[in-house]
Order: structure tokens, then sequence, then C-alpha cells
């Protein structure tokens, strides 16, 4: 057993915890960071509940140990709004067509979809299932989910 | 579901791998994706007392073409391999089966060697490698060891892989011939679940449209990927008509060996092993004469 | 929305709003049971039973113990010689639950001890170091097998496997079959399954030893919550504080932790630290609260040439699993709508549970209710094909027509409202039923398996207890009320506190758009939050689609106080009659002399500040509370065995289009259309997202979601890599059309609508594969349709 002391960089921000090697990445960011918008649905790589962006990419932060992600850039949920708390035109789309219920895969979602717009400007609706797909929701039925998509894409190609 | 206590070693080379796992036995494990391994991890099926971190090891990750093969280092991660024009051009089978492996998320930390040396049946990756009869490079202090992937993919979760010896990369050969096409096909069922069963083809046809060599495997019915050599001896020099495709895949029955499951019995993995096997041949037969994309 | 409210424009509801709640999960900011930390808290890992049945002889602890960072190991001997036994529905006094496995392990999974330990990792750590002696026993577990005289008895001192065995007969059922020229039989079967949720439950629990209080923070949805807490724990109740502002992480009936919650708070009591279990999914899966209705039907149904239902019998046997909470009681729920949205005019129904050695059942979205309706469906479409008729015209010939409500069913229940002909004739215009029957019959001409479903379904809404005396005589409930108190504050905002816990539902998005409504005051200046328990007023927790029936009409009435209230202070003042007066957005005016007006603000400073301006003997502030009994409830289950049950019934009609993968039996849904009639709609986008996510539900529940048991009583699907959740390709885009039959008996002619969808889908997806398996004279009437189940159907016999 080792326990490491973990620095990285998360929503922008240098930031250092403790953990033993066997401690997740979401265990790290909800225990020892206090980030605890990144939910825990399974913990063995399934739900999506716990995705964040890892230097770029959308991971499963349950299926990283904490000591892994030494160094790296990672966002959150919580790094999904502007610097004066205003929300995203995704988090606002999310609000605007009620792209949820209950809430809790709602951070993995946000952090599937933000990733998919990033790299794809204009998904289309078979693209946006696949890139929520390995996130489960089991409240809305996904279609909620797939309109606040279509309409952030719609509003960010209208403002460019 | 928190994982046993383990000590942890992050690396940055091959060489470094090969040490350490030759100072520390049998119970450390190369984590590279962890997609498989965390969760037997959390499940406390896998217990390893090391785990060594090779995300480091820049030899580890990369895509080229040497010779007549393509060759993808260990480390690489799926993601990068399923957008990589390299793969697409020269072995599209591979960039075809690798858009069924797991889903975004898993393909963004899954490596191609971590796939091979899980050696799940139902698993993609070493389909494809099996099909294609890639050749597995691994390394450890006693030197490199070239591995023809029928002999490296032993059993269900079980490699020919000794425990101080790293997966450096694979080798995956590349069909010159115009002539040349894939099929993949498989059935799960949700859209990124394991398979049930799966097949991939790859044919090349001579002049007249015939079939001058044919590589066919099916995943999910045997405790490996298995290569389908009857159905292949039985079809080169035909036409690759339905019927006879369908002839030829109905022989398989002697040699697979499915397992039940909570999510299908044997009988079932044995039948639509068939039916994945025909579709992909079928496939092949109609990219290689250039009627299907 | 096609068309608008009929009856009444509104202004706040029925239109579209933001849902406040949304605010906070979108930024990360939700209050899920596992965000809350205490200093010092301890965490709890379950050891659990490796047999389906087993005598535990010893329990040995010392290695476990001797771990650095464990602090205590919890067996259920100890729980057992502290703690009262759980609450059953069915009156079983020999069926003693307590929270961890006593003397004997019932089911695989089940837990016999609690660790606790400084992190959840130790704690595992150590679980691994308990050591269990067992004496495995046998075990039943197929629920037929367990009703024979010489099955292995689950609770020996019971002295039975069968629960509950009663049998209803409601009119000429003998008369009814011996008159109909037709009638047919079958079987079909709802396997287990539920709604699980993606959050698994999580409980900390904290005495507080100055305040001698226990303060609780859980996922929980659950009625009398508190209440049962404090009985297990020989507390009263007003040492009990449930704190229900957590947001609860989906639940669809499912979350009732009270084993859990009755451990942390034993065990906080004992260690005098805060205690936390938070399941693991493993542990959620096999031992907790995740297993549904798991039943057999055999069904009966008498019938003429004509298409027309004349009478039925059905009888259902359940299997309840090990404990009966209020699992059995999921068998009498459906007695509220056991004829479905049809004229038939007698009825019968036997109602069986059985105990056997798996994870206990619990509620369960619609509470029995689409199990029932998927055997009722089935049914339908058997009469259909029987007679060589459409669907659809078999439907239209015995659905209860627009000019009938309220009609009362043979078991006794009154439908309160509905026009179920015209939803059904607006969601086949718009599906356009005859191009689909095109689209399905050209499918079919390429070589391929295509079928059409449809289903129409009822869902009983406005959750009251009439099930508890009906299935248990000795339980003489009759009231399921809700509460609401309102306080407008000194400077004239407002206040809504209810007393319970939401899921998902979005309770404060509707107190606030219900009080807006009432008092004509913009909904987003009013703030709806959750009380904690000590400070509540009665409440039964959202079951049983109720809460806009019953929360809504609870706070529109404690609004219409706080407006009666204005209109005394404002008639004060202007020394007229409240009927000379005229409210208008908070402010108060004289009718035919608009230049006299109170503020809302001069209003609400005269109730805070100025008695002397007040209506002699008033009380001074301006708060209101009201507590609302369901409508139709206050009775007991008649003695002729009738009973009304739930007072609202909402309609809903599906039509999807599949195909069937003939060599692999894979199953893709290529067009889904639901038509939905919940009477007024509160908040559109609120009850659209219930109804997909409970389509949702259903196709899972049709296609792919099962727990399994093998045969040596092992649970196989306690993982997400075993039970199968439908992910975004899956379930298809569906096209909702909306209907608005007002009820009579709610305050804005709202039904309910959390169990929508999830009532019809199974069965228009079982109808879509039936009628894609009937051209080869084949059908299935099992769920799931798996894979497996229906390519087997079609080719096993090859083998």
């Amino acid at each position: 057993m080792s326990e490491h002391k973990i620095t990285l960089t998360v929503n922008g921000r240098e930031m250092s915890g403790y953990a033993e090697s066997r401690v997740t990445l979401v265990d790290f960011l909800r225990d020892e960071l206090g980030l605890t918008g990144t939910h825990i649905g399974c913990e063995h790589g399934v739900c999506g509940a716990c995705s964040i962006v890892l230097d770029g990419k959308p991971v499963r932060s349950c299926l990283m140990y904490a000591v892994m992600a030494e160094g790296h850039e990672i966002t959150t949920v919580e790094g999904l709004e502007g610097p004066q708390g205003e929300l995203s035109p995704l988090q606002d789309a999310f609000w605007e067509n009620h792209a949820m219920q209950c809430g809790y895969c709602t951070p993995g979602m946000l952090i599937a979809t933000h990733t998919l717009l990033v790299e794809n400007p204009d998904p289309d609706e078979e693209e946006i299932r696949e890139a929520i797909g390995g996130n489960l929701c089991r409240c809305t039925g996904y279609q909620q989910i797939v309109e606040a998509v279509q309409m952030t894409a719609k509003k960010l190609r209208e403002a460019t | 579901m928190k994982a046993a206590p383990f000590d942890y070693v992050r690396v940055s080379s091959i060489d470094e791998v090969c040490q350490v796992l030759a100072d520390s036995g049998e119970e450390a494990r190369i984590i590279a994706g962890g997609q498989t391994l965390v969760p037997l991890m959390a499940m406390r099926l896998a217990r390893p007392s090391l785990l060594i971190d090779i995300n480091d090891v820049s030899e580890l990750s990369g895509i080229s073409v040497d010779g007549n093969d393509l060759v993808i280092k260990a480390g690489t991660r799926q993601a990068d391999a399923l957008a990589s024009d390299i793969v697409k051009s020269n072995v599209p089978l591979l960039a075809d089966a690798l858009s069924h492996v797991g889903h975004t998320q898993t393909r963004n930390r899954g490596t191609v060697g971590g796939s091979l040396v899980n050696a799940d049946p139902s698993a993609e990756i070493p389909l494809i490698a099996q099909t294609l009869d890639a050749v597995i490079v691994a390394r450890s202090t006693r030197g490199d060891r070239t591995i023809p992937v029928n002999e490296f993919l032993e059993s269900a979760m079980a490699t020919t892989l000794a425990p101080d010896e790293c997966l450096v990369e694979a080798h995956f050969p590349i069909w010159a011939s115009k002539n040349t096409g894939f099929g993949f096909h498989e059935v799960s069922i949700r859209d990124s679940d394991f398979a049930l069963a799966a097949a991939a083809a790859q044919v090349t046809l001579n002049r007249k449209g015939n079939c001058e060599k044919l590589n066919v495997a099916i995943g999910g019915a045997s405790p490996a990927a298995l290569r389908l050599t009857i159905v292949e001896e039985e079809l080169v020099g035909t036409d690759l008509g339905d019927d006879a495709i369908k002839a030829a895949c109905a022989k398989i029955g002697d040699l697979i060996d499915p397992q039940a499951d909570v999510h299908a019995d044997a009988a079932y993995r044995g039948r639509v092993a068939k039916v994945m096997a025909g579709r992909a041949i079928c496939d092949s037969r109609d990219r290689a004469k250039g009627v299907l994309q | 929305m096609s068309e608008a409210v009929p009856q009444k424009q509104f202004k706040y509801i029925t239109k579209r709003r933001r849902v406040i709640e949304d605010r906070r999960f979108i930024t990360g900011r939700g209050n899920f049971a596992a965000d809350y930390n205490f200093p010092g808290m301890l965490h709890v890992a379950m050891v659990t039973s490796p047999y389906a049945c087993a005598e535990i002889k010893n329990i040995d602890a010392s290695a476990a113990l001797a771990l650095p960072g464990v602090r205590y190991v919890l067996t259920g001997a100890e729980l057992f010689e502290h703690i009262n036994p759980l609450l059953s529905g069915l009156d079983l006094p020999n069926v003693k639950r307590i929270p961890l496995a006593h003397e004997r392990a019932r089911y695989a999974g089940e837990w016999v001890a609690a660790v606790v330990a400084e992190s959840r990792h130790i704690a595992e750590d150590a679980v691994e170091m308990v050591e269990v002696d067992y004496d495995p026993l046998d075990y039943v577990i197929d629920p037929e097998e367990a009703m024979k005289p010489e099955a292995p008895m689950v609770h020996p001192q019971h002295g039975s496997n069968i629960l509950c065995d009663k049998t209803w007969v409601w009119g000429d059922v003998d008369g009814d079959f011996e008159s109909a020229p037709h009638s047919l039989a079958f079987r079909a079967k709802w396997s287990r399954n539920s709604t699980v949720p993606i959050e698994t439950f999580v409980v900390t629990a904290k005495w507080d030893e100055g305040k001698e209080l226990l303060d609780v923070w859980a996922s929980i949805q659950m009625p009398k919550y508190p209440e049962q807490i404090a009985r297990a724990l020989s507390l009263p109740v007003n040492a009990v504080n449930v704190h229900f502002d957590v947001d609860v992480g989906g639940s669809y009936g499912l979350k009732r932790g009270i084993r859990q919650t009755v451990i942390v708070s034993y065990l906080t009591r004992k260690l005098r630290v805060p205690v936390r279990f938070n399941e693991d999914r493993l542990e959620n899966m096999s031992g907790g609260e995740m297993h549904g209705p798991d039943r057999i039907f055999d069904m009966e149904v008498a019938y003429d040439g004509d298409g027309i239902m004349h009478s039925i019998r059905i009888k259902a046997t359940d299997d309840a699993g090990c404990y009966p909470g209020r699992a059995p009681l999921q068998l009498g729920k459906p007695v509220s709508a056991i004829v479905g949205p049809y004229r038939i005019k007698s009825a019968s129904y036997n109602a069986i549970s059985v105990t056997t050695n798996k994870t206990s059942q619990e509620a369960v979205r619609g509470f029995g209710q689409a199990p029932t309706n998927f055997a009722i469906e089935t049914m339908v479409d058997k009469v259909a094909r029987s007679l060589g008729m459409d669907r659809d015209e078999v439907r239209r010939r015995n659905l209860i027509r627009a000019d009938e409500f309220p009609y009362r069913i043979p078991s006794g229940s009154e439908y309160d409202s509905g026009d179920y002909h015209t939803v059904l004739e607006k969601l086949q215009e718009t599906a356009a039923w005859q191009e689909l029957i095109a689209k399905r019959d050209a499918l079919r001409a390429e070589g391929k398996l295509a079928g059409l479903g449809l289903s129409t379904c009822l869902e009983p809404s406005g959750g009251n207890s009439s099930f508890e005396p009906f299935l248990n005589p000795k339980n003489d409930t009759t009231t399921w009320m809700e509460s609401c108190l309102i306080k407008v504050d000194m400077l004239g905002s407002i206040t809504a506190l209810m007393g319970t816990s939401t899921s998902g539902q979005g309770h404060e998005t509707l107190l606030c758009a219900v009080i807006g409504e009432v008092l004509e005051r913009d909904p987003d200046t009013i703030r709806g939050t959750h009380s904690e328990s000590i400070g509540a007023l009665p409440s039964n927790s959202p079951v049983g689609s109720r809460m806009a029936i019953m929360l809504g009409g609870a706070a529109a009435s404690a609004a219409e106080k706080i407006k009666t209230q204005l209109m005394e202070i404002a008639a004060h003042n202007f020394q007229l009659p409240v009927d000379r007066l005229i409210y208008d957005g908070g402010d108060i005016s004289v009718e035919g002399d608009s230049d006299k007006v109170m503020t809302w603000t001069q209003l609400v400073d005269i109730a805070h500040r100025n008695y002397h301006k007040m209506p002699l003997g008033s009380e001074p502030g301006l708060q209101a509370q009201h507590t609302w009994e369901v409508p139709t409830g206050g009775a007991l289950p008649a003695e002729d065995g009738t009973v009304q049950m739930y007072p609202c019934y909402a309609f809903e009609a599906h039509i999807p289009l599949i195909t069937i993968d003939r060599e692999t039996g894979q199953v893709e849904i290529l067009d889904y259309h639901m038509g939905h009639d919940c009477g007024t709609v509160l908040n559109p986008d609120i009850v659209r997202g219930m109804t997909f996510g409970g389509i949702a539900h259903g196709i899972g529940a049709a296609l792919y979601e099962k727990f399994e048991y093998d045969e040596g009583g092992q649970h196989l699907s306690g993982s997400f890599m075993d039970y199968l959740l439908p992910s975004s390709h899956e379930i298809p885009h569906v096209e909702m059309i909306k209907h608005y039959t007002p009820s009579p008996l709610t305050t804005f002619g709202q039904k309910g609508s959390g169990e929508s969808g999830y009532l019809g889908a199974p069965a228009a997806i079982a109808s879509a594969v039936n009628d894609a398996l009937a051209p080869l004279d084949l059908e299935l009437t099992t769920l799931p349709m798996r894979v497996r189940d229906i390519e087997g159907l079609l080719n096993g016999q090859n083998d």
C-alpha cells in the first residue's frame, strides 16, 4: 500500500491532495478535493455518472486511480460555468429543455455532450446518441437530452 | 467496490517496465487504460500487489506502417487507432471493428494492447488479430519475443505472455491487393455491450471474381477468437455464392465451444456465430467487388 | 402540445416553465446523500451470504476488528435484541424482518453483518476477514415450486411459503363465461425487473447526544419514513429528524432503505459518531431494494363474436422474494383498474403472494399496474387474433365511452373521466396508422419480420392506501394525506414547504407554479422547499402518481386561505364586504372604483406589523397550511369486496413499429408514437420527461431487464454488466400526442403522470413482437423478450 501526494489541474486551477494508490479519481475529486458534482453510479465503468474531461477527452473517473491523474488536466461539471458563474450555452439548453429529472446522471451527460460539441459543432441525432451511448439515464428516456444538445448546436451555429 | 491495497509505480520507458516486472514477479500488473482491470480490481476479482503505470511510456504509443505490416504500439488508445487514417487505409477491417469496441469514453482510455492482453473471447481487437494472423511483439529483460497471435491467445482472459513480459506492439498484415474486401459483424444485446458472437472476414478475389484468399474468424463462441480454416478451405476458389457461404458456415458447429452466461445460452451463441460468419464473408466479398462501401 | 387546455386558461400552470430544481443539477450543485460529509464519520460495508439459504452458526469478527481503522462489526443477533422488527404490509406476525440476517440467511447476497470502519476501503478490507460459519439449507427459487407442500420453507415459523392467497369475484363471472360464445385462456409472465436508479441508496445518521435527536440524510422515497425509523428504534418520532431536502438520484418507487437506515441509526447511537452506509452497486443490486414484481398471470377471458369482452378471470402469482415488506401490496393496487380501460362487466381476481429464497421485492413505478396492464393487453390482442379482427377495432368496441364517466368498474373503483376513443383516434391519425401498416407490410414483403404494436392502458393516480385494508383487514388506514404550509414573510416573499423528499419530480416547481397561479404571483419569486421531518406536516411521499394531485391540491388550498386572509384585511380597511373587492395579482381593489387599491406590500405589512388594522381577533402574520385527503378516499373496502382505489385515471396508448432480425433475434424499434391524457398538465416539460422516461423503463422491462437466478439460488444480475439498462441507442425518439380531459376531482383538473409511459410501453412492445411473429404462427408471452428468447423461438427447433 502506498500513499501519494497528487497534484493536478482541475477546472483551470492547480490542486493537490493525498490518496492511497487504490483511491479512484472520482473518489479523490469528491472526498479529497470536495468536488461533489461528479457522481458515482456503478464504480465499474458502465453508467457514466462519473464522466469527466481528462486532457480534452471524456473518460470515466471511476476507471482511473487518482495517482494516475498526477500532472494531468481535468474538467468536471463544476468547470463548465463561465468565470462569473454564467451558464454555458449547453447548461442553459439542458435547463431550457428540462434534459434531466433527478439530476444524478446530469453532470456526466453534460461532460459527454460538452466534449462532443467541442469536436463536432453540428452533430446529428445519431452522433448525439453515440456520444451519450455510454451514459445511462433512468429518468428521461434520453429524448430531452438529445433536444438540449440539438438546441445548443443550433445556437452556437447561429452565434458564429 | 474499492480495490484491495496495492503499490503503484509510474514508469517512463519499456526497459523500466521490464525491469520492474522482472523484479516484482507475478503479483505485478501493468496498467494502461485500465478499462478492464480497474473494474476487476473494484470487484476484487483481480488483486495485484503492484500496478505499473505505462501511460507515460511514449515509445509504447504510435501507429505506423513497416513493410507489409501495420504496426500499432501496445499503449495506443483505441480512440486514436479508430481515428487514424493509417489504420483505415491499410487495415480497414480493424478500423471498422474498433468502432464496436466499448464506447467513446472507454475508447479514450482503453488501449489496443490492453484489449489484446485481456483476451476477452468476445473482444473485437483479438478477433481481428486472429483473423489477419497478426504478430505480437513482447519484451522482457530476457529480450524480445515475436509471437503469432494464434500462439498468443490461449483461452478466455489468458495469453501466453510470461509474467515478466510487456506487450510492445502488434503487427497486422496489410493485404495489398486491390480486390480485397473485409466484413465485420457482431451481435450484442445493447449497442456497446460485449458481443454475444462476432465474426470478421477478409477476402481477396482473383480477376475472375473468385475467392483467392479468405481469412475468417469468430469471437464469443470459443475460449479464444477462432480462425475458421474449414470454412476458408471450402470457399477458396469458389465464387463465394450466398449458398456456398451458408453451407460452409454450417460446418463450424463442431469447431466451436460457446459458453453460456446470463446473457445467452451456448446454443444461441453457436447459431448466431454461424450467422455472423456468413454475414462477414458476404460483406467482405461485396466490398472486394466494390458493391458495398 | 397539440391542444390547449379546453376548459380554462391559466396564467402559470399548463405553461412551459423552467424547472427550478434543474438549476442546481446543471452546475454540479445538487445535494445528494453522498455529498454530505461530517467530521469523524464512519463507513459501513456489508458481509453478504453466499448461500440461498443457510443457518448462521457463528460469526467470528475478531480478525476484522483487529484491522487498523475498523471500529465495529454489527450482527443480526445484536440488532434482533435491540430493535423492533420492521413493518410488514401483510399480517404476518411470525415473519420477523431484521435489517441483518438473524440466525438464518434467506437469499444469496443477504446482508449478514455490517462492518464499520474509518473509510469504505478499510470496511471492505475487513468484510473479507469476517468469518461466518454457515450450514447450508434447502432453498426454493421457483414460486410455483415454493407453493408445493414439500417445498423447503423460507420462514418455517410462518408454516407456509404462501403469504397471501385471496380471491375476489365481482359480478356473475361464471354466468358470463357460460353465456359468452368464446373464451380463451393463456399464461403471461412478467419477470423480476425494476427501475434501477443510477444512484444507489445512501444514508447517513448522526445522533446528537445534546439534543437527543437523530438526524438522517438519506436518498429516500418512502411513506412514513420517520415513523418507521422511530418504531424500529423505540424512539419517539420527535427524536428523529429526516432532512427531506436531500436530492434523491432517482427512485421510481424503489428507494426504501429502512434496513440501511435502522443499521446506521443504531450504530450512530451506539458509537456516538456519524455513520454512513453508501451501498455500492453490488450490495445494491443483490441485497438492496432493487427487485420489482415477479409475476405469473393465468388469464381467462369470455367474449363474443363481435369482439366484446364480457368477463375476465385473473390469477396473479407473485414472487415476493424473501421478506414481504410492502411488496405483496403490489398485488392489491391493480384492483384499481382490474379491467383496464374496458367495459368488462364482471371479473374475478386471485392474488397469490409467495415467498422464495430471492432478494425481497420492493415497490416499483406503477405498484404492480404495469405487469397487470401487460397481461390485460396481451389478452385483448389474443381476442382480436382469435376472431381475425383488427386490434384497434377490438379496443374501440370495448373501451369505455366518454359519455359513460364517471364509470364504476366491477371491483368498485370509479374512473373519474376520460375520452379514450378520441385519444386513440388522435394517436392513430398522427401516427398514420394505415401508413404504418403499409410500412410493416412492405418490410414483410422484403422478407423481414416486422410488427406493429398497440396498447391502451390506464394509470391510476392520486395514490391512496386502499390496498392496505383491502389485503390486510387489520390495517384500517383510510387516509393518505398530503400537506403544504405557506408563509408570506414581512417583506412579502412567499415560501412554501412540503414534508417529503423529491427524486426528480420537480415538486419545488410544482409548489411555486400552483401557488403562483392561485395568488397570481410570479412563481419565480416564490420559494418551494422541503421541510425537515421534525417541522413537517403529514405527508405520504411521492408514490402512486400522487403529487400533482395531492401536493398540488394542498398547496392550492393553502394559497386560497392566504388569499382569503388578504381579502379580509382589505375588506376591514376599506370597510366594505369582501364581495365588493377584486383580487388582482396580490393587490386588492374596490369594484367599480379602481383608484381604491391596497397593494400586496401594504396588505402583507398590515398582517405582520399593523395589528390595529387587522380584523378583530384575527391571527397576526400571514401563513396558512392545508392537509388534503385523497379525493374519494376515507372509506374502508365494502363487505362485498369492492373498493374505491385511486381517484384519478390517466389514459395512454402506444404504437411502436419494430423489426426482428430473424437470425439473431434482435429487435429494432423503427417508430414510436404515444397518446397521453392525464387531464390538465401543470408543467408540460415535467410530464413529457416523466413519460419518455417511463417508456424507456418499459422498453427495458420488455426487452432487456431481468434479475436472473440460477438453479443454485445465486443471483446472476448483480452488476451493470449483467443487468442491462437501455442506453440512448436502444431508446427511440418518441412522438407524443397530448389530449386533456380534466379530472372533476382535482383542483385544476390534473391527474397523475409519474408512472406514465411505463404502464403501457411493455404491453405495446410485446404486442409489436407478437405481431411480427404472427405470420409464423409463433408467440411469446413472457417478458423480457430477449434476443435469445426470440431467436430461440424462431430457430431453436433446428438444433
